[in-house]
């Protein structure tokens, strides 16, 4: 009697633990679906062509568009990239092929700190470095700043994915003959590609989003494409800027500029889950 | 026909009795950190031969092979004392360049292990052209050809040349991994248990081809079945893990003589399967 009575018991706690584990999962799941089910309901419906072809139009008229924003976010993720790409890749090359433990856990240590660093603070830091002593707000301040924050996003993710290479591979060269840095180039490199390539990607994901370091570097430019020395309009901060103006034009581009680049961000990061599952495929044969 | 019989064990006894080793080991100890795993080993390798290293799993096997080729070395905190010599010459000289080296020296592991991200002909040829700034491109498919024929693979995978080396079977593999080392053209092949991911009809296929190769290179492979030994190889060291777990050599001699007539009484006791 007393044994049913405790087995009774457990089940009883079971069952109520399941139900925690299983709120908590919905309510993460929830948060995310109905952020991006009210920017799609709000922003769909001032979906157009405008939006993309149109230069913007002060408060109070009607239609205009994003379309200097969005040159100006293509600009500042391509510079960030690459400025970010192959110094992180390389620093990824370094932490998994060659450096001592110790200094690897350093670099490591240095590089899981700035992933961490607040992005407005990386702003004001380029603001100091580099807008300062250049007497201006400037695309390549912008691109700059975007870089710092992608860097350790890629170094990191270069290195993991380097490290899943096996050990028996590069012995396997150095068997032959071949020389250290020739079988990092040709036989653990390419064994990391597909990981390397995910990691870039999620880096431009994580970086075209990004509001605070540009707020102190790039400025915002409604007259398009200057030069790399000038100010540069970008979509986060155009939203931003919208968002919190009082015109219902405006706002409701706002919503619109938020839906493109959330699909955005989502479209890479759909792209790289498919990079990556197709490395699995590959590791598997 | 007995006299042909003796006559032909008359001729392999002195072709390789009068021979000069081609690698000499003198007092060699392999250290990982500051824990010895081989102590103070001295043995001569002798010229187009197979020579067979026996012993029970730890006992430091492996860890000597490595030491042959300048691959222990690669291991982080691994350091070797004593000599090698490859044809009079002391591998692990100062001037002595490991990369060099293991061009003279080729491996082949444990588990095959060809390069997944380069099909079955770029692996053959990847020691060569990997090592060299330009290589021309029908050199290559000629001399992948030469190596798969010697490796008995050549038939086998002629259709399949540009597919990944990962598409073949485990024997195909090694096979493939054998090829890979011949391309380098090296005078001695160290084989590190080639045979323990494969079965059985696979393993005879690499038996027979490591007699056959025997006759041009000199291979040196570590073995924990006895009876690989005993069926390929014609000298077979037996070593065995001293009291302070360092692996020592105990024997070292003819296969026939280690086999059926072993002077330690160590080695009697492993052959006869008394434990091990």
């Amino acid at each position: 009697m007393m044994f049913r009575f405790k087995l009774f018991l457990r089940k009883l706690v079971n069952l109520f633990m399941l139900s925690l584990c299983v709120l908590g999962a919905l309510i993460a799941i929830s948060v995310v679906c109905i952020m991006l089910g009210y920017i799609v309901v709000n922003g769909v419906a001032f979906l157009n062509l405008d939006l993309i072809t149109n230069t913007s139009v002060s408060a109070g008229e009607q239609g205009g568009g994003m379309r200097n924003e969005i040159i100006g976010t293509i600009i500042l993720v391509m510079l960030g990239s690459i400025l970010a790409v192959p110094i992180g890749i390389l620093a990824g090359v370094f932490l998994s092929e060659f450096g001592s433990p110790r200094i690897n856990s350093a670099v490591r240590f240095t590089a899981d700190i700035l992933a961490g660093v607040p992005s407005i603070v990386v702003g004001v830091f380029v603001y100091s470095i580099i807008v300062r002593p250049m007497h201006s707000f400037s695309a390549l301040a912008a691109s700059a700043a975007l870089a710092i924050v992608m860097l350790p996003v890629v170094a990191r993710t270069t290195e993991e994915s380097m490290r899943l290479v096996p050990d028996s591979l590069r012995e396997a060269a150095l068997a032959l003959g071949i020389t250290r840095w020739r079988a990092v180039v040709s036989v653990a490199i390419p064994g990391a590609l597909t990981g390397i390539a995910a990691g870039v990607m999620l880096g431009v994901a994580r970086i075209a989003g990004e509001t605070a370091p540009l707020l102190y570097t790039a400025l915002g430019n409604n007259y398009g494409f200057e030069g790399l020395t000038k100010p540069i309009g970008a979509m986060p901060m155009q939203i931003y800027r919208y968002a919190i103006s009082p015109d219902a034009n405006w706002q409701n581009q706002a919503w619109a500029g938020a839906f493109m680049l959330v699909m955005m961000v989502l479209f890479i990061s759909l792209g790289v889950r498919w990079i990556s599952s197709k490395r699995k495929t590959e590791t598997n044969n | 026909m007995y006299t042909l019989v003796n006559n032909n064990d008359f001729t392999t006894k002195i072709s390789t009795e009068t021979e000069a080793p081609i690698l000499k080991v003198e007092e060699l100890s392999a250290y990982y950190g500051t824990f010895r795993a081989v102590k103070n080993v001295t043995m001569d390798v002798y010229p187009r031969s197979i020579t067979a290293i026996i012993g029970p799993s730890g006992c430091g096997k492996s860890t000597m092979l490595r030491c042959f080729n300048r691959m222990h070395e690669v291991v982080h905190g691994a350091h070797v004392d004593g000599k090698v010599w490859l044809d009079g010459k002391d591998i692990y000289a100062p001037s002595a360049d490991p990369v060099k080296i293991r061009c003279n020296i080729g491996m082949v592991f444990q588990k095959p292990n060809p390069f997944p991200t380069m099909s079955v002909l770029d692996n053959v040829v990847a020691g060569r052209r990997l090592t060299s700034i330009w290589s021309k491109r029908s050199e290559m498919e000629e001399l992948a050809e030469k190596c798969l024929r010697q490796a008995a693979l050549w038939d086998e995978v002629k259709d399949k040349l540009k597919q990944s080396g990962a598409s073949l079977s485990g024997g195909q593999q090694q096979r493939l991994c054998i090829a890979r080392a011949l391309a380098v053209q090296p005078e001695v092949i160290l084989m590190d248990e080639p045979c323990s991911a494969l079965d059985p009809i696979a393993t005879l296929k690499i038996e027979d081809l490591m007699r056959s190769l025997a006759e041009e290179y000199t291979i040196i492979i570590v073995t924990h079945n006895m009876q690989q030994a005993g069926r390929v190889s014609d000298r077979t060291a037996y070593m065995l893990m001293s009291d302070d777990r360092a692996g020592e050599l105990v024997e070292y001699g003819e296969t026939e003589q280690i086999f059926t007539n072993p002077k330690d009484k160590r080695t009697e006791d492993y052959i006869t399967g008394r434990f091990g």
